[in-house]
């Protein structure tokens, strides 16, 4: 047998000799909630909660010059609709760009999968209109757009949303920390900056 | 040569594997580090308690956390080999590490094999528990800290005091010394205010982000439905590891497992809100193999026993398995406000580690169970609901002990296992104990605890009852 075999074997017969007479598993309640209360303004509560977070929120398409500010050079991925290039930024389409290409971006352009109004998350899984994880890491502005019908109230409504499997990055705000004297700090590794861009009408 | 720095290793005070309570009276005596600690937790309290109390349904999500760990534990084995078959079939290689030796080893010859002599590492307590830092230093690989604490304490050369901010014994102007000092390319002039430390570590780091060929990492949750990993964080440079690098390596503890991809939205509701106050994290990274143009091409999951399996077969102390390390009961715990981490010489300190370090090394900390007061707090925050003192009483029990004292132990399980019952023989024993006060120590508990007390004295709870203390506490 190989090492990894043997390791592999001896941790799961340990398991089952720990377990040895546990019984079944206990079932699992889940009382807890799937849904906001009917009524909820959940456009306005995300807005509440992404503006807490520091992150700017924008309304309408044409918003998304404003939102750029004065990006000059913005990476975005290919599939991202024609219609989402506004203003005067040259928009650089993601085709396998290097680190270092990336590195030169001012801004990076994208859609999302969802938005869960009650913690302010917005969640990428690479899905239409978003590209690969690094563009929209290592630019320091991010700049995406949430359509009307991917904003739900509860991270349970989300879910369904993502495609499991594939890389998935969910962001409340822009990069921060607690790490000084647990106080939040805007601003490490991550985009220093998010604006969000909200077709909500 | 600049001046002596104010700033002294916390853990260097403290003699390696010195027993609680010396390890704890050196602790005391060092007024800073007590200050640092009192402004820090008292911060994140008021922040957990009001973001917590934002949800109606706290109780009903720390009820379903519970009982899916529950369930986790009971169906370990057939998790282990799920998260397996579905990381495996999405692209990743999958290791099993018995202990921290075969953990250590298989890391460092993946990182040799991906042609590297050093890695960009995620926090992560799997491998701080597995000295993972140190053995690459023995074997000539070198691991760097990305982590704002974790770099930190690094550069500190200090031990981490705190299982979510390692380095929540330093305050700014400390912190600013370190950097100053320690960093090598800190700007010049560089202040105190936390956005410049923080914009000191962001350049400091950052062409090592986009340079590096190979990650370490931990995980939060390891899903067995998707064979999926999660890394939940706020500075981004968990995403720069898990994205820029070639190799990815995750160091994943067997107790990690959760049943399905929608069980985060329990656990994504609690873990936030208990560890750093807030209702989101700023970043959450999911992955599930390698997916090709994106991200790592290598990827590597080491699951890890060390000590895990020894727990499982405990039936009250396998509760201690349930753990998302949010450190929420290091913030509410008396002894841990009061000693700091480095006291407790575990990875794993206050309340959690009292009852996890003695069971993953057996033997080697028989003390921890007795640095607690059973105030009932941490059971009361614990976002998995963990009942941190009946643990606490059923492992003083498994110490040589007289037979009495072992069945009064056994009824004193039986009361704290019934929370109802354990708030009432807390208020009694307050009221009771008055006569009996003497430094501290109360001599005799009413039923069931009384015979217990008989052969041994025991903290006096605090004088609220310690749903009001925390509440006062919380504010
Ligand atoms: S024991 Fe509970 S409160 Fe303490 S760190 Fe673990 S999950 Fe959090």
């Amino acid at each position: 047998m190989t090492a990894r075999s043997t390791a592999r074997e001896e941790i799961l017969a340990r398991m089952r000799q720990a377990l040895d007479g546990a019984g079944a598993a206990p079932g699992s309640p889940r009382a807890y909630r799937r849904l906001l209360d009917a009524g909820t303004d959940i456009t306005a509560m995300l807005i509440d909660r992404l503006v807490d977070y520091k992150a700017n929120v924008h309304h309408g398409l044409a918003a998304i010059g404003a939102a750029l500010g004065g990006a000059q050079r913005v990476v975005v991925p290919a599939d991202l609709p024609a219609d989402w290039r506004i203003g005067g930024a040259e928009f650089v389409p993601d085709t396998g760009l290097s680190t270092a290409d990336l590195d030169g971006m001012d801004a990076v352009l994208t859609g999302c999968a969802a938005a869960v109004a009650v913690s302010g998350t917005i969640m990428l899984d690479t899905g239409a209109a978003q590209g690969r994880r690094a563009i929209t890491l290592v630019p320091d502005h991010h700049v995406v757009v949430v359509r009307r019908e991917q904003i739900v109230g509860h991270l349970a409504e989300a879910l369904p949303m993502l495609d499991p499997t594939a890389p998935q990055t969910w962001i409340s705000g822009p990069s921060a920390t607690s790490d000084i004297e647990l106080q939040r700090v805007e601003g490490v590794h991550g985009p220093r900056r998010l604006d969000v861009v909200l077709l909500d009408d | 040569m600049s001046a002596e720095p104010s700033f002294v290793p916390a853990a260097s005070l403290i003699p390696a594997d010195a027993p609680f309570p010396k390890a704890a009276k050196v602790a005391l005596g060092m007024p800073q580090l007590r200050k640092n600690l009192a402004h820090a937790t008292g911060t994140i309290r008021a922040k957990r308690a009001a973001v917590a109390g934002e949800l109606d349904d706290w109780e009903a999500l720390r009820d379903a956390a519970a009982a899916i760990k529950a369930d986790v534990q009971h169906r370990l084995p057939e998790l282990a080999v799920e998260f397996e078959r579905n990381a495996t079939a999405a692209g990743a290689h999958v290791h099993w590490a018995r202990d921290a030796k075969e953990a250590n080893e298989i890391a460092a010859r993946l990182v040799r094999e991906a042609g590297a002599d050093d890695v960009v590492k995620v926090k992560s307590m799997a491998t701080q528990e597995i000295e993972l830092n140190e053995h690459f230093e023995a074997v000539g690989l070198k691991a760097y800290e990305t982590d704002l604490a974790e770099l930190i304490v690094q550069l500190a050369e200090d031990k981490p005091s705190h299982i979510l901010v390692p380095a929540i014994h330093y305050n700014r102007t400390q912190i600013r010394e370190i950097f100053d000092q320690k960093m090598g390319d800190a700007p010049a002039g560089l202040t105190d205010e936390p956005a410049a430390l923080a914009e000191a570590a962001r350049l400091h780091l950052r062409r090592r982000f986009l340079s590096a060929k190979v990650a370490v990492s931990g995980a939060n949750f390891a899903v067995a439905e998707t064979g999926s990993l999660v890394v939940v964080e706020s500075e981004g440079n968990g995403r720069m590891c898990l994205t820029m690098p070639e190799t990815l390596i995750s160091i994943v503890g067997i107790e990690k497992l959760l049943p399905r991809f929608t069980d985060l939205e329990v656990f994504m509701q609690l873990l936030p809100r208990s560890s750093t106050g807030e209702r989101m994290n700023p970043y959450t990274s999911v992955w599930t193999g390698s997916r090709g143009g994106d991200g790592p091409k290598d990827v590597h999951v080491i699951l890890l026993d060390n000590g895990r399996t020894n727990v499982l077969a405990d039936e009250v102390g396998r509760q201690a398995l349930s753990c998302i390390r949010c450190s929420a009961c290091l913030n509410v715990c008396p002894v841990y406000e009061r000693t700091g981490g480095h006291a407790y010489g575990h990875v794993y300190p206050g309340p959690i580690g009292a009852i996890l370090a003695p069971q993953l090394e057996p033997g080697r900390h028989d003390d921890l169970p007795y640095a607690s007061s059973l105030c009932g707090a941490c059971y009361e925050v614990c976002p998995v609901k963990i009942n941190i003192p009946e643990v606490l009483v059923h492992l003083r029990q498994q110490g040589p002990h007289q037979a009495g004292e072992q069945a009064a132990m056994r009824a004193a399980t039986a009361v704290m296992a019934r929370p109802r019952l354990w708030r009432a023989a807390l208020r009694g024993a307050r009221l009771g104990s008055m006569p009996w006060r003497r430094k501290g120590f109360m001599r005799r508990l009413p039923w069931p605890g009384s015979r217990w007390t008989v052969s041994r004295d025991l903290p006096v709870p605090p004088k609220e009852d310690f749903r009001d203390w925390w509440k006062e506490r919380g504010r």
